[in-house]
């Protein structure tokens, strides 16, 4: 077994390092090396970013974003159209389309996608807040832009079942050629996709 | 160690950050799961969808490790799933049946048949009929199987439409009018000897309840579990469907199994 070449406080920060998603015990090794040697124009701004973070982040009781404020941002936004809301299984996700900047419209996350395999139902996701939402009756559309999985549409189909009798219309992202994607290398499925969802040009 | 097989992926777990535990039902040597490296790749993760076939090659150190498989596309059915509720509904439940058999235990008829469910779940005249059979099937190889062939109390192998819940047998419509009202009805579908016969709304509906109760009988109740939401869903979207509308024939259809 190898000899411990630093400290325990040093050791438990190459471990927590070691937790974050792309970094293995090399990598946070390197990267703890790293803030130690940018101590203070790193380490402690990282450090007291990350304490202000956990003691501030809360996440919307409307949406399920999270934010430093309750409702979030997105919620708050006068200028977003209150009649679109568009349904997302994660965060990173309503960050994603609100990078595309595609819509001004509110959000829901929905914390997950249903999943049978992982004994994940219809009360672990965010899905009775999402009908108290719709029965209030501002919604007009909703968009379903959840994952083209089969776990994705599952859900999608569920929520299209749950909300059957509001009045309301829903709608589901498109699926088919990616923009910068190859015929030749597209699964056959994801053509036919394409296909059937073809758009007058 | 090493095998290759041909396989119907019936659920993805993520591991880690890059890569995939994948559950295949295969020919040869029965459902069995693998840990797919890069599985969570753009490339590969339309492959590793349930419902699609693949071609498996699965490698481990010794028998009763997990393993890793790679794979290759041999027929991608998840997008036409994903276009039908109740396809996406019985992928699911498809997975869930299959599931109730034990690991790595050679069913080739048992996959032929969930190839075949695979390759009609978008289809409301086959996909449900078929399902109905499979539960019949995954029953049977449970030691529970349904003895469909002739009468339990006359002997008689025509006009069977009951079946006892006591012993699973088949009654024929004279033996069984006394007890009418404690015998589950047989839809003709199922019947032996009208294996032939087309599968109606209500046929495939009273098919489901009565694979339903005996599963319940003697699988999920027994292992204190309660059968899997999936089921539920796809009779659901089954109903839903209307009972209007009629389901083909299903006669002529290869399916490596009977009642």
């Amino acid at each position: 077994m190898a000899e411990r070449v630093a400290g325990p406080e040093i050791e438990r920060l190459i471990q927590l390092l070691a937790k974050l998603p792309g970094l293995g015990p090399r990598s946070a090794r390197r990267a703890a090396l790293h803030l130690i040697r940018k101590r203070e124009e790193l380490l402690g701004p990282l450090a007291n970013a990350m304490q202000v973070a956990k003691d501030r982040i809360l996440t919307c009781s409307a949406c399920g974003n999270v934010d430093t404020r309750d409702p979030c941002t997105v919620c708050a936004d006068p200028r977003r159209d209150p009649a679109m809301l568009v349904v997302v299984e994660t965060v990173a996700d309503l960050w994603a389309l609100e990078r595309a900047a595609a819509l001004r419209a509110r959000y829901h996350v929905l914390g997950g996608t249903l999943s049978p395999l992982d004994g994940v139902g219809p009360k672990d996701i965010n899905l009775d807040s999402l009908v108290s939402r719709v029965a209030e009756g501002e919604i007009a559309e909703i968009i379903l832009a959840v994952n083209a999985t089969v776990d994705g549409q599952t859900t999608a189909h569920y929520i299209t079942d749950i909300l059957s009798h509001l009045n309301v219309k829903i709608t589901r992202l498109a699926h088919g050629v990616p923009v910068g994607g190859e015929l030749d290398y597209l699964d056959e499925g994801t053509l036919s996709a394409a296909i059937r969802q073809r758009t007058d040009f | 160690m090493e095998w290759r097989d041909e396989g119907l992926i019936i659920g993805i777990r993520r591991h880690g950050e890059s890569a995939a535990i994948v559950e295949v039902m295969t020919r040869d040597h029965g459902r069995h799961l693998g840990m797919v490296r890069g599985g969570r790749s753009q490339r590969m993760q339309p492959v590793l969808q349930p419902g699609n076939s693949v071609a498996c090659v699965w490698r481990a150190r010794i028998e009763e490790q997990m393993g890793t498989l790679t794979v290759e596309p041999i027929r991608t059915r998840a997008a036409a799933i994903m276009g039908s509720g109740l396809a996406l509904q019985g992928v699911n439940l498809l997975g869930a049946l299959l599931r109730l058999l034990p690991e790595r235990d050679p069913l080739p008829a048992l996959f032929e048949t969930a190839e075949i469910i695979a390759s009609h779940l978008d289809d409301p005249a086959m996909g449900p009929a078929l399902m109905v059979r499979l539960e019949l099937a995954v029953l049977s190889e449970l030691g529970f199987g349904l003895d469909l062939t002739e009468c339990a109390a006359s002997g008689v192998k025509d006009d069977l439409i009951y079946v006892s819940p006591k012993s699973g047998r088949a009654v024929c419509r004279a033996a069984g009018e006394p007890w009418r009202d404690r015998l589950l009805p047989l839809p003709d579908f199922l019947a032996a000897t009208r294996l032939e016969a087309g599968a109606s709304h209500a046929d495939v509906l009273a098919g489901f309840a009565l694979t339903g109760f005996f599963l319940e009988r003697d699988v999920f109740g027994p292992r204190g579990v309660k059968p899997p939401e999936a089921r539920r869903a796809f009779i659901a979207e089954l109903q839903r469907l209307g009972s209007g509308q009629s389901l083909e024939s299903l006669s002529g259809i290869p399916l490596g199994v009977t009642a």
